[in-house]
């Protein structure tokens, strides 16, 4: 069972989300069991600062149909029953887009002659090893091209469903399936984001996820010191509280820059990231009395 | 022959639609008789694949030319594997009457 997962979203793209999530597995992991997930199947770069070492690779796949042209009467029924739009009916075949299937199987399922099998279609790499022989990370690379992350996304956080500890996971940008896919059953999420224009867009469309799904969240304020103060006045009528701010400064960017996590390259930090974790802690723990 | 001719509007006089998997109406023209119908598209608000679903209906009739402004690649796969002919016109024509008229006098151009 995993204790607590809190995952790391932003909206905007580049706010500092790795860097957060990097910070907070960093800061917890001589003391807690802790597991990373790097769900930004697009481009994951949590890797890049943890260095891992993987120990074992394998690919996600989605299931496709395959129809036995042989058996197939043609008959158009998988064609209306695809919610995807995945097939067509020619004069007398069927044809497959793998693209824009979901794997969802009603193809098969309503076929009459039982023409369709569902084949393994591999769309990325599923990654897994240790940090510091001690912390699990998890990472899904979708390969280039394919369309669809959502199951890479599913497939990487349920390899790492069975391990205890608390669950650090590094949403993609956006505020899309993807995102979704990942903040989607999490007991906390932290939201990212800048004091710019921008920032605030995309904050409120992460907002109206999360007040969709009811997922309780905090906002951390990266970059602090450039902009406005508009995300400070919007949040002011939100049930989300700022969890911290982080100063614009350049040792700060240097420091990424150079692949280091925030909390090793300033110490200072290590403290702040715990003191975050006992936070969201207590804001959870009042929630569960709220409804007790 | 028939052919079918992507369209913002369910008229001859409608503008010609430039994309074919989300256009709002596809024109049936049948060049022997100068008959035709309007068949409104049930792919303009699908999340995804327009272009197959647009492109299903276009099979289920009784085809050989599509018209419009540009295919996408699985519009183009589906279409191109039933045997249909796609030809592609460009925003200078302001209604779907002219794009036939252009069609007879071959000025428009084939996709390969």
């Amino acid at each position: 069972m995993q204790e607590m997962k809190i995952a790391v979203a932003s909206g905007k793209g580049g706010t500092g989300k790795t860097m957060v999530a990097t910070s907070l597995a960093t800061a917890l992991a001589p003391n807690y069991e802790v597991n990373f997930i790097d769900c930004d199947v697009e481009a994951p770069n949590g890797h890049l600062f943890l260095k891992p070492q993987i120990s074992q690779t394998q690919p996600a796949v989605t299931l496709i149909p395959e129809i036995d042209q042989e058996s197939c009467i043609a008959c158009g029924k998988c064609v209306e029953a695809c919610m995807f739009n995945a097939l067509a009916l020619l004069q007398d075949k069927i044809l497959v887009f793998p693209q824009l299937c979901h794997g969802c199987g009603s193809c098969s399922l309503v076929c009459p002659v039982d023409a369709i099998t569902e084949k393994p279609n591999p769309i990325g790499i599923i990654s897994q090893g240790l940090v510091n022989s001690r912390m699990h990370f998890f990472m899904g690379e979708l390969t280039i091209s394919e369309p669809m992350p959502t199951p890479i996304i599913r497939q990487t956080k349920k390899l790492a469903a069975d391990i205890s500890g608390i669950t650090i996971l590094d949403s993609p940008p956006g505020a899309s399936c993807s995102v979704v896919a990942t903040v989607h059953d999490a007991d906390f999420v932290i939201l990212v984001t800048e004091p710019t224009p921008f920032g605030l867009h995309d904050l409120k469309q992460m907002i109206g996820v999360l007040s969709e799904t009811g997922t309780p969240a905090g906002v951390i304020i990266n970059r602090d010191g450039i902009g406005d103060n508009r995300v400070e006045t919007y949040l002011k009528n939100q049930p989300y509280p700022i969890l911290m701010k982080i100063p614009y400064q350049n040792q700060i960017a240097s420091g990424l820059a150079a692949g280091g996590i925030l909390v090793n390259f300033m110490p200072i930090y290590q403290q702040k990231f715990i003191d975050l974790y006992h936070q969201i802690k207590s804001i959870l723990e009042s929630k569960i009395e709220e409804t007790c | 022959m028939q052919i079918m001719i992507s369209s913002e509007g369910e008229y001859l006089e409608s503008k010609p639609s430039l994309r074919f998997g989300r256009a709002p109406y596809f024109i049936k023209y049948n060049l022997e008789e100068g008959t035709w119908e309007a068949l409104k598209n049930p792919a303009t608000d699908q999340r995804g694949g327009a272009g197959v679903k647009a492109a299903q209906i276009i099979i289920d009739h009784n085809i050989t030319h599509v018209l419009s402004g540009r295919f996408g690649p699985n519009a183009r796969q589906a279409l191109s594997a039933a045997g249909l002919r796609l030809i592609t016109f460009d925003g200078k024509y302001i209604s779907v009457n002219e794009v036939i008229k252009a069609f007879k006098n071959n000025d428009l151009i084939e996709e390969e």
